[in-house]
């Protein structure tokens, strides 16, 4: 791990924890494989690699899952740009899952563990979800624990933990014979050392060349964040769908985030589906969060981390997904292959692109344009269902 | 947060007093749009959460973007 790596691999975590547990309906999830090829470009940083998913169910009553995910990165982005050298590294993940139904309820289990050099992380999770009102209601509560360690590759005093508690709540409502609407939320409580280690923050100097000079950052050890969203899937009069999301969050270090998304799925044929999307987000800034900070030690807590800044950012995807009938496999349904690419576009507020002020002598700290880059994500993936 | 608990109190106050005093008005004979898989918030589980990872790694939100249950002890 090196600048972004301890966030990026907490994040794995949780979003591969998802694939073992999410659920809409108390049901048993049906029985499949994916092979994914992932890559994302973008900001100096390339990210790529597989996702392998199998899920198998037994007397439709359990079903296991197991996902092994792979980051390759290889990252010159502009935090390394300022304080360090492009790094390269690996990322691996797994979990398990198991489900078990019992009537109209369903409870589900997780595990998970993600490992690089210098960052480990495990979670425990738990959920029940349970169908009422003639099925047209799924309510589910769900409970995480995670527990991470932080050590730099360049300091071997490092040695720090995370605890982290999550408390979700979804309830999955059919409203007409054309219509779902979700409505989620997830409380989460963090404990430990959540900064990232190799990151710094700037303040003026005038005695330096650049104008400024760096420290290191210092983050609370406590965070509470609360996040809400509803969500919609309405059946158009011709056989199409549309979806929302809508999503607010907040939480106790004063940032404050709205993300928006709309889709569009079309059939075409039997065979074929193709899916347009868009997605709007914005926050805030931490309270703690500067750009430039006016001397050494200005503060106690202090960040530039850019995701910690008032930044919006848009995205726009496009997806192409194939089924196929297999009849020369045994115990083998079917299978799709499906290809998506989504372009996405980051305008920071209050960051800055501190790198020209380094390169350029002309320019003072505090005087450059503000940051922003355009990235491309691409998945890959085969389906095979059984 | 006292905001948010309040809303999601309310919110399920209205749901279950709401359902206590109505019946099924959706029959399962009458589903067939509904489970057509095209109405799926999100296709393909794998390829969903790498997209939440992507998003989550880069801002400062976190938590509610999967479905009814998922998330996980680690953001």
């Amino acid at each position: 791990m090196q600048l972004n790596g301890a966030r990026l691999l907490r994040l794995l975590a949780a979003a591969t924890a998802c694939v073992a547990c999410a659920s809409q309906a108390a049901v048993i999830p049906e029985d499949r494989a994916d092979v994914m090829y992932h890559s994302y470009s973008g900001g100096g940083v390339t990210i790529d690699g597989p996702s392998v998913l199998v899920r198998k169910g037994f007397k439709e009553k359990f079903s296991v899952s197991a996902n092994y995910y792979v980051d390759n990165v290889s990252s010159a982005s502009i935090d390394v740009q300022l304080s360090a050298s492009e790094y390269k590294e690996e990322r691996t993940e797994t979990s398990l899952g198991f489900d078990f139904l019992n009537n109209k309820s369903l409870l589900s289990l997780g595990l998970s563990r993600s490992e690089e050099n210098d960052y480990e992380a495990q979670s425990f999770h738990f959920s029940v979800s349970q169908d009422f009102f003639g099925d047209l209601s799924t309510l589910s509560l769900g409970y995480s624990r995670g527990s991470d360690k932080v050590f730099r590759n360049d300091d071997s005093e490092l040695n720090e933990t995370v605890d982290r508690h999550h408390y979700r709540f979804g309830l999955s409502q059919i409203v007409t014979k054309n219509i779902i609407l979700s409505l989620n939320y997830e409380g989460i409580s963090d404990e430990g050392f959540l900064n990232n280690p190799y990151r710094q923050v700037r303040f003026v100097d005038p005695a330096d060349p650049n104008n400024f000079r760096l420290e290191a950052e210092v983050y609370p050890r406590t965070r509470t964040s609360d996040a809400i969203a509803l969500g919609s899937m309405v059946y158009l009069p011709y056989r199409a769908a549309l979806k929302f999301k809508a999503r607010y969050y907040t939480d106790d270090w004063g940032i404050d985030a709205n993300t928006f998304e709309l889709g569009y799925k079309h059939p075409v044929g039997e065979r074929i589906v193709a899916e347009a999307h868009y997605r709007y987000y914005d926050q805030t800034a931490a309270e703690f969060y500067s750009d430039l900070f006016p001397r050494a030690d200005f503060q106690d807590f202090k960040a530039r981390d850019k995701e910690l800044s008032t930044f919006g950012s848009h995205s726009i995807g496009v997806s192409l997904s194939y089924a196929m009938q297999i009849k020369a496999v045994e115990y083998l349904q079917k299978a799709s292959v499906t290809l998506s690419f989504d372009h996405l576009r980051f305008e920071y507020d209050d960051f800055r692109d501190a790198t020209v002020s380094q390169n350029n002598a002309d320019i003072a700290a505090g005087d450059e344009p503000f940051y922003r880059f355009s990235a491309n994500v691409i998945r890959f993936y085969i389906s095979l269902f059984y | 947060m006292q905001r948010l608990n309040k809303l999601l109190a309310l919110t399920l106050f209205t749901l279950c007093s709401a359902c206590s005093s109505m019946e099924p008005w959706v029959k399962p004979y009458e589903r067939d749009h509904l489970a057509d898989p095209i109405m799926q918030f999100d296709a393909a589980p794998v390829s969903a959460a790498y997209m939440h990872h992507v998003y989550q790694a880069r801002e400062g939100a976190r938590g509610a973007e999967g479905g009814t249950g998922g998330g996980c002890g680690c953001n």
